[in-house]
């Protein structure tokens, strides 16, 4: 017996877009309402609500909101502070990101002023990855809305606070998901992550003190402090509070997107949203359940296994942006891997040597095995280099890029081990290849 | 990383035009005075539309001269940032994403009917109508396979697609036909197909619903004031306040702002799984 959530618990009330999503409908949604009274509690109640809300980061990590924001310097120098809202939506198999930016932009802007006012930010810059057109020409058309209402701008909402909101786009480039990679793109500059420390709470954008949020982690935020922190907390776990946006993608009757209480078996998730995994729950293989960087889960994990962050981390995997990649029994999870292989090979930034040289050689070697064309002594040879990766690099696309190999080898090895035994018998698997070789 | 180098043919001249470079000077305003430099991105993407579909040469010297940027310092970004194409393109350019998601949707099948009709990857057609290349996830998994098509009328994602109904895209794109982007098939956007189960609850979209803060009773008396002030001014205001005042009972006490609006027996719905 699992209890599904209810529409009147829902934060995106217009995730399908079925509703306008322009600035009069989305005040009737329940957006803009009472700003001012919030922003009047003061920054100390809004930043101590967050706290006790747990709402934990949205955009993969899973680091508490509320804690990020105290990071800000109580004291505002010569140096501005920022709010940088990250919809550099990237990882393979996200796509929440994308629907709040087109179908529910304003909460996005209200919880930007929101955030914006507790870090004493004057300015918010959201950083829409370059791919996503017509979702920032909605947001900067939002805007505009809103600017002209009086609800961000000079005297933003009538509490007296100054607050400029800026659309800024990238080019394609994974990496600027990443948070510093995000900023030097924002400054104009290839999206190389910088070393932390300094964190961007000391000095990120244009040196000054900035946050860094996920779209949804900030879209959420007006709707908390509305309702309160004890309803957003009454959803999910301990230490796993809210509702989330999660992506079912891949082998599923109906992929979909939906909002639902965190820790919910994935097994209800799929049957109850996404129309079950095709040719029954018994045809599943496998579920990486958290964008492509997590390791998948075989399916005896699946049938149990709870979506929040602790759960998927007991079981060596993780929540992530909880876009889950269902994969059935016709799937070849080897070449899956692979081309996830390529991807990270593709989006490495080229600064860190294990990264830049590790992720094509990951890839390459990731190649041979999907033909069997290996020794089975190279699977151990291969794990042993993405523990190399993994860790030793600037920011977390090398452990991004090892994970899915480590979760491939753990649960799977097998399967490797039988074509490379098929392949020196004689009989080696023709798979179709899915990359041409570069 | 992605390896990408500047075109071995590249025209003598370019000239931007004059709304695109009024186009950048709007996004050059977004920043701070001396920090011009944050809009080369987009302006390279408005560059990029005025050229054509791809970054000749000149184009990003023009673009470092008006952004007084070292010219170097625009190529790295011009190579590092995979959606500036740096090669010619056709005239409408599909960008086909191959990542795992699309990938087990049908992703390669589609790549197949790419081959077919337009060519090898990266390769433009004959009569320059189509080109095509493969790209990395574009972020609409839920809708896989997908593609992004770019021409001068903007950039889309055509998703949901099958071997069948793409073909008939790609057909009617090079006879120059009207094509209706996003899904496909008959999906809205991101729902489950055939309809979603839900946020379609009665009354979901006219109930606004908002706790009482901390300040709300000594702010009482003004906020009635305000309320009655903004009712005269619009009706979508008025509606909004009378209902937050309804939500807002007199006599309730401090510690009810603690007590959870939602009883969670109460807002779950129960299901036998």
């Amino acid at each position: 017996m699992v209890e599904l959530l209810q529409d009147k618990d829902r934060i995106f009330t217009n995730l399908y877009g079925l509703q306008d999503w322009r600035l009069e409908a989305a005040k009737k949604r329940g957006a803009w309402l009472g700003t001012k009274e919030i922003l009047e509690q003061g920054r100390t109640w809004i930043i101590d609500n967050m706290k006790a809300s747990g709402l934990r980061g949205r955009g993969g990590a899973g680091f508490p909101t509320g804690l990020k924001w105290s990071f800000m310097p109580q004291e505002v120098t010569n140096r501005p502070h920022y709010l940088v809202v990250n919809a550099d939506e990237s990882e393979p198999g996200t796509c929440k990101d994308r629907e709040m930016l087109r179908h529910d932009p304003h909460l996005l802007l209200e919880g930007c002023l929101v955030a914006s006012f507790a870090m004493q930010a004057h300015a918010c810059y959201i950083y829409v990855r370059g791919e996503y057109i017509q979702e920032r020409n909605r947001l900067q058309a939002a805007i505009d809305e809103a600017y002209k209402a009086g609800l961000v701008g000079k005297n933003a909402c009538g509490s007296g606070w100054d607050f400029d909101i800026y659309m800024h786009h990238g080019a394609g480039a994974y990496i600027c998901g990443e948070e510093t990679a995000l900023l030097e793109s924002l400054e104009g500059k290839k999206g190389q992550p910088r070393l932390k420390p300094p964190f961007p709470a000391n000095s990120g954008l244009y040196g000054c003190p900035t946050t860094v949020n996920n779209v949804e982690s900030i879209a959420v935020v007006p709707t908390i402090l509305r309702r309160g922190a004890d309803w957003f907390k009454s959803f999910g776990r301990e230490n796993n509070a809210g509702t989330k946006v999660y992506c079912i993608s891949g082998h599923v009757n109906k992929p979909c997107n939906v909002e639902e209480a965190l820790s919910i078996p994935m097994k209800t998730l799929i049957e109850e949203y996404a129309g079950g995994v095709r040719g029954g729950w018994d045809n599943l293989k496998c579920v990486i359940p958290g964008g492509s960087s997590v390791p998948l889960l075989p399916r005896e994990i699946c049938d149990t296994v709870l979506m929040d962050f602790d759960a998927l981390r007991e079981v060596q995997s993780g929540l992530g942006t909880a876009g889950m990649i269902v994969m059935d029994n016709s799937t070849d999870v080897v070449a899956a891997i692979a081309r996830l292989s390529y991807f990270y090979k593709h989006e490495s930034c080229g600064q860190c040597t294990p990264c830049r040289e590790g992720t094509g050689w990951m890839w390459r070697v990731m190649e041979r095995m999907v033909r069997g064309e290996a020794d089975t002594s190279e699977i151990d040879m291969l794990l042993n280099v993405t523990k190399q990766v993994e860790g030793h690099t600037i920011c977390a696309l090398g452990d991004a890029a090892a994970w899915p190999i480590q979760g491939l080898i753990r649960h799977f090895r097998h399967e490797i081990e039988d074509r490379i035994d098929n392949y020196r018998a004689g009989k080696p698997v023709f798979v179709s290849s899915n990359i041409a070789a570069e | 990383m992605s390896t990408r180098r500047l075109a071995k043919e590249q025209p003598k001249d370019f000239k931007l035009s004059k709304p695109a470079l009024k186009e950048i000077e709007v996004w050059a305003k977004k920043y701070p005075k001396d920090r011009r430099r944050s809009a080369l991105i987009p302006a390279m993407w408005i560059a990029q539309k005025d050229a054509g579909g791809w970054l000749p040469e000149p184009a990003l010297r023009a673009l470092g001269d008006l952004l007084g940027m070292a010219y170097i310092r625009v190529y790295e970004v011009a190579t590092f940032y995979t959606m500036f194409n740096l090669e010619p393109v056709g005239e409408h350019h599909i960008q086909l994403c191959g990542t795992t998601p699309c990938w087990l949707r049908g992703a390669g099948e589609l790549k197949k009917v790419c081959e077919k009709k337009i060519g090898p990857k990266g390769s433009v057609s004959a009569d320059g109508k189509l080109s095509w290349i493969e790209v990395e996830c574009l972020g609409a998994c839920a809708n896989a396979p997908m593609v992004q098509i770019s021409n001068a009328a903007g950039d889309d994602y055509y998703e949901d697609l099958t071997e069948e109904n793409f073909g008939t895209l790609l057909d009617d794109l090079s006879a120059g036909r009207k094509v209706q982007p996003g899904p496909q098939n008959e999906r809205h956007t991101s729902e489950p197909e055939g309809g979603a189960d839900t946020l379609n609850a009665k009354g979901l979209y006219n109930k606004v619903k908002a706790k009482k803060l901390p300040n709300a009773v000594a702010k009482k008396a003004a906020s009635k004031k305000a309320a009655s002030k903004k009712a005269s001014k619009k009706s979508v205001a008025k509606k909004v306040t009378a209902k937050k005042t309804v939500a807002k009972k007199p006599g309730t006490k401090k510690s009810a702002a603690k007590k959870p609006t939602a009883k969670k027996t109460a807002t779950k719905k129960k299901v036998k799984s």
